[in-house]
């Protein structure tokens, strides 16, 4: 693993799996206790560079650098005017100077972190550029499915929705294939990008078709802006035909996962009682990130 | 003015001679003449070459010269070996008068060295909607015959269909810059294997071929001349094929960064690698690079578009597009093509001069000529190296990469703009 | 998270098979005379080797006298203070035996006392899992050169040695065989240390 973190594309099976087996560690270590709290990282100082809104996933961070002792600054830029990106170099400049040893930085273009590792000499973590790359998402997600199956290699996965602007599908499509899992996109052939022939998944416009063969589903967030941009007619259409409702769910293997990255939206790609049933893995996975996060910080910072 | 006695030069390759210019002309071609007085340019090793034209540059003044102005380009044209060069109308204000052509035409005799053309824009303020002034821009002292909305595509049919038929009256021609714009909304780069993986929104090959081939059918229809700038897939040079075989009076370009780069080099996320059109995958560069061996596409050009480093030093959604080019283009076309200096003086000198309608350029050196020539050093391998460029800007692909050949010497009817590799003003 | 370990290149060994079951009988013996009869007593190896010694420890001491010390483990990678100086490491298992350690009179068992960071660590680790009542140290080998004021309770061979120099115990659990080895490491580019070797990155 290099000094940075910015695409589930940098970590081969041995990695990944080391950061798995560190999260799981740190999960059972900090579980029984009352002070969660580890010495590792005290003394450095973890910048949360979030140019997006996302409280959860900050939060995560944030919890998971003090967890292992390390000083947090939160640096939300958008307060700022950054309509073309003025900020990014000034910023990566003062945080340089401030002698930030990690920062964790999500932005809405793709490539802004790996624009950020040009710039600044402590490591740099992807939380999510644009519709490129998420790779913590997808270590959690990975964490989450041994965590409820016992394995990875093998599965069957299908991450279904709006995969064209989903940087989530693409961190997972590499983490999982890497990890030996066989990925199945389904969404309609709008929000499949041109290109997708070369990603190491099998593609599919048929949900149903797919569901009663699959041990994980993975439903993505679809925005209903993409309706005006006529990816799909209408909600009620997309829902219609790619919507986990209740009687798709009892459709998957008795031990299936539904998985969700979050935010949801209940009604639209997925039921509100889907969500919530024991099959969904979508509190776990917030519980998850954190011990993910974790391991990921300690990968990066706690050594040479 | 005086004499410039340039001797042992390989004129295109050819056995080694001696050239005298005088009074803006060749005077003499042979071997050991002499000239006293003259500014002798020994010339051993050296290949001249008629002075090169580029139909397509942006000097960006008026309005944006922090990042180029008319003397820097020029300068950066005449290190490049260029003695003219086609200044694009996406100025500010727009080239859309009488008045801003003229300017640019002014700065261009004021810098002296290049003969600057000026562009003028097919549609007020590029907007695409209103005819602009053609008349009165071809009738000014500019002398406008060129007319392009480029930076943005003249996309409504009916008024491409005007433009190109208006024209017509004093021998004008329309060059359009071929990009549906409702299929490249929001684009950043090719739309292909690469912008899948790098998420980046995708350009597709079909937005610029769709114009051409409508364009091209306009044109035949109309019975206008037609160009087309910056040709970038195979498909274009398909439509561009049948388009010369049906006898349609279309002309092509295509910039030297299409010919060497691909897309994956937005792997690094690097905005000096973002252009419209975009770069593309090797089998698009594979079809161009045939297609100006065959004379489908008629001329290299460079669309150098100049931008400061606050536009390109930043994440690639909020870079502008465009590529550095005048001073490169020759070494880049080398390091593609070879020595072929016939078809280099074809397709970056001669043909782009008579598409250009620039009578005094575009002739190779010989007694009668004018005196607008370039020296090659064709065996000098240059580093490129930003900082040391003409350009007020920084922004070229080919930072660090050392390419073929060094142009020493530019000559504009007589005059040396460029000796021993360095502009003379 | 155990990994293979390369067979030291070349080194001499102080102690064979048998010595090192001679050694450790000792040391339960001295564990029981101690702390008269073990009881409320708790060991806690030190990954790695720490771990299967106080397995073996403890079952000595039940051949011995028939009583069942629990046994746990104490990872203290997340606590170490040298940890920039290398590539991060991989974490081992920390599992406190049933009954914890609060009030529990705790025994570290490590393989080399050295520098005595480990130790330190420990103790740092110990203190967020509970609070035992007191703690002591058993160590298969003291080699000397502490940096911090920290002394074994139970100590199976003082071994004078100098700082270059290498001392690894080797444990049939891990390494196939018991023994323990001092040699000189090679002049340059040999990795620091006297604990487990990792793969270079």
């Amino acid at each position: 693993m290099t000094r940075h973190l910015l695409s589930a594309a940098d970590l081969d099976a041995a990695e990944a799996t080391a950061l798995l087996d560190t999260a799981a560690e740190l999960a059972r270590l900090t579980a029984g206790r009352e002070v969660k709290k580890l010495p590792t990282l005290r003394g450095r100082t973890v910048v949360n560079l979030f140019y997006e809104d996302s409280t959860r996933t900050r939060i995560s961070f944030e919890a998971a650098a003090k967890r292992l002792s390390a000083d947090v600054i939160n640096f939300s830029a958008r307060g700022s005017s950054v309509a073309k990106g003025e900020g990014l170099k000034d910023t990566a400049l003062t945080l340089q100077a401030m002698g930030a040893d990690a920062v964790v930085v999500r932005h809405s273009a793709s490539g802004a972190a790996h624009r950020l590792a040009g710039w600044v000499d402590g490591s740099v973590i992807n939380a999510g550029d644009g519709t490129h790359e998420h790779p913590t998402q997808a270590l959690l997600d990975a964490y989450t499915m041994r965590a409820r199956l016992g394995r990875i290699a093998g599965l069957k996965v299908a991450i279904v929705g709006d995969v064209l602007h989903s940087r989530v599908a693409r961190s997972n499509v590499l983490l999982l294939h890497t990890l030996g899992a066989h990925v199945t996109l389904v969404a309609p052939p709008t929000l499949l990008p041109v290109g997708v022939d070369a990603w190491p998944a099998t593609t599919s416009y048929d949900l149903d078709a797919v569901l009663p063969d699959c041990d994980v589903v993975m439903m993505l967030r679809v925005q209903r802006e993409r309706m005006d941009d006529s990816f799909f007619p209408s909600t009620r259409e997309y829902t219609r035909r790619y919507g986990l409702d209740t009687a798709r769910a009892r459709r998957l293997p008795e031990h299936a996962i539904v998985m969700h990255p979050g935010p949801m939206i209940r009604g639209m790609e997925i039921a509100p009682e889907v969500a919530d049933s024991p099959r969904s893995t979508v509190t776990e996975q917030v519980a998850n990130g954190v011990s993910v996060r974790m391991a990921v910080l300690y990968r990066l910072l706690g050594g040479a | 003015m005086a004499d410039v006695l340039i001797t042992g030069v390989s004129v295109l390759g050819r056995p080694p001679t001696d050239l005298l210019l005088r009074d803006g002309i060749v005077a003499e071609v042979g071997t050991g003449l002499s000239a006293p007085g003259a500014l002798v340019v020994p010339a051993d090793g050296l290949v001249a070459l008629p002075g090169l034209v580029d139909l397509h540059t942006h000097l960006r003044e008026p309005g944006r010269e922090d990042a180029e102005t008319v003397e820097t380009g020029s300068r950066a044209a005449a290190l490049g070996g260029y003695t003219a060069v086609c200044a694009m109308a996406n100025t500010e204000p727009v080239a859309d008068t009488a008045g801003v052509v003229e300017q640019v035409w002014r700065l261009g005799r004021e810098a002296g060295l290049v003969d600057v053309q000026p562009v003028g824009a097919v549609t007020v303020g590029l907007r695409g909607r209103q005819l602009a002034e053609l008349a009165a821009m071809a009738d000014s002292a500019a002398a406008v015959r060129i007319f392009s909305d480029d930076g943005n595509c003249v996309a409504d049919p009916r008024l491409m269909r005007r433009a190109l038929e208006y024209v017509k009256a004093f021998d004008g021609v329309v060059a359009q810059h071929a990009e549906e714009p409702r299929l490249t909304e929001g684009a950043q780069m090719h739309e292909g294997e690469v912008s899948a993986r790098l998420g980046l929104a995708g350009w597709p090959a079909v937005a610029e071929e769709a114009i051409i081939a409508r364009d091209a059918l306009l044109a035949g229809h109309v019975g206008a001349r037609l160009h087309i700038c910056h040709v970038s897939t195979a498909g274009s040079v398909e439509q561009l094929r049948a388009a010369k075989a049906r006898g349609v009076r279309v002309s092509a370009e295509v910039t030297p960064h299409h010919l060497l780069l691909t897309d994956e080099l937005a792997a690094t996320y690097d905005p000096v690698y973002k252009v419209n059109p975009p770069l593309r995958p090797e089998r698009d560069v594979a079809a161009l690079r045939q297609a100006v061996r065959d004379g489908v596409i008629d001329a290299v050009a460079t669309d150098h578009a100049p931008h400061t480093v606050e536009d390109k030093e930043c994440e690639w959604a909020a870079a502008r597009p465009g590529m550095l080019g005048l001073q490169t283009a020759l070494s880049v076309v080398l390091d593609v093509f070879g020595p072929d200096w016939n078809l280099i003086a074809e397709r970056m000198s001669r043909t782009p001069a008579r598409l250009a309608g620039l009578d005094d350029h575009g002739h190779d050196p010989a007694p009668g000529a004018p005196a607008s020539l370039t020296l090659v050093d064709p065996a000098a391998r240059v580093t490129v190296d930003p900082t040391q460029l003409a350009s007020r800007s920084r922004n070229t692909p080919y930072a660090g990469m050392t390419l073929p050949g060094r142009v020493v010497a530019t000559f504009l009817r007589g005059q040396p703009t460029v000796l021993d590799g360095k502009a003379t003003r | 998270m155990a990994y293979a370990e390369a067979a030291p290149s070349t080194g001499k060994t102080i102690l064979t098979d048998s010595d090192v079951h001679r050694v450790i009988d000792r040391i339960a013996h001295q564990i029981l005379e101690k702390t008269r009869g073990a009881a409320d007593t708790v060991l806690l190896g030190i990954p790695t080797r720490g771990v299967p010694l106080a397995h073996r420890i403890a079952e000595r001491i039940h051949a011995f006298e028939g009583i069942r010390v629990p046994v746990g483990s104490l990872d203290v990678t997340l606590y170490r203070d040298d940890l920039r100086s290398q590539a991060p490491r991989p974490l081992g298992p920390t599992q406190l035996p049933p009954g914890g350690v609060d009030g529990k009179r705790v025994i570290l068992v490590d393989d080399v006392l050295f520098r005595g960071r480990t130790v330190r660590a420990a103790l740092d680790a110990l203190r967020d899992l509970g609070r035992p009542a007191s703690v002591q140290l058993a160590v298969l080998v003291d080699r000397g050169h502490r940096e911090l004021p920290i002394r074994a309770d139970y100590v199976g061979k003082n071994l004078p040695t100098a700082v270059a120099e290498q001392v690894r115990v080797l444990v049939t659990e891990v390494d196939g065989v018991d023994a323990v080895v001092i040699s000189r490491p090679a002049p340059a580019g040999a990795a620091g240390g006297d604990r487990q070797r990792r793969e270079a990155r």
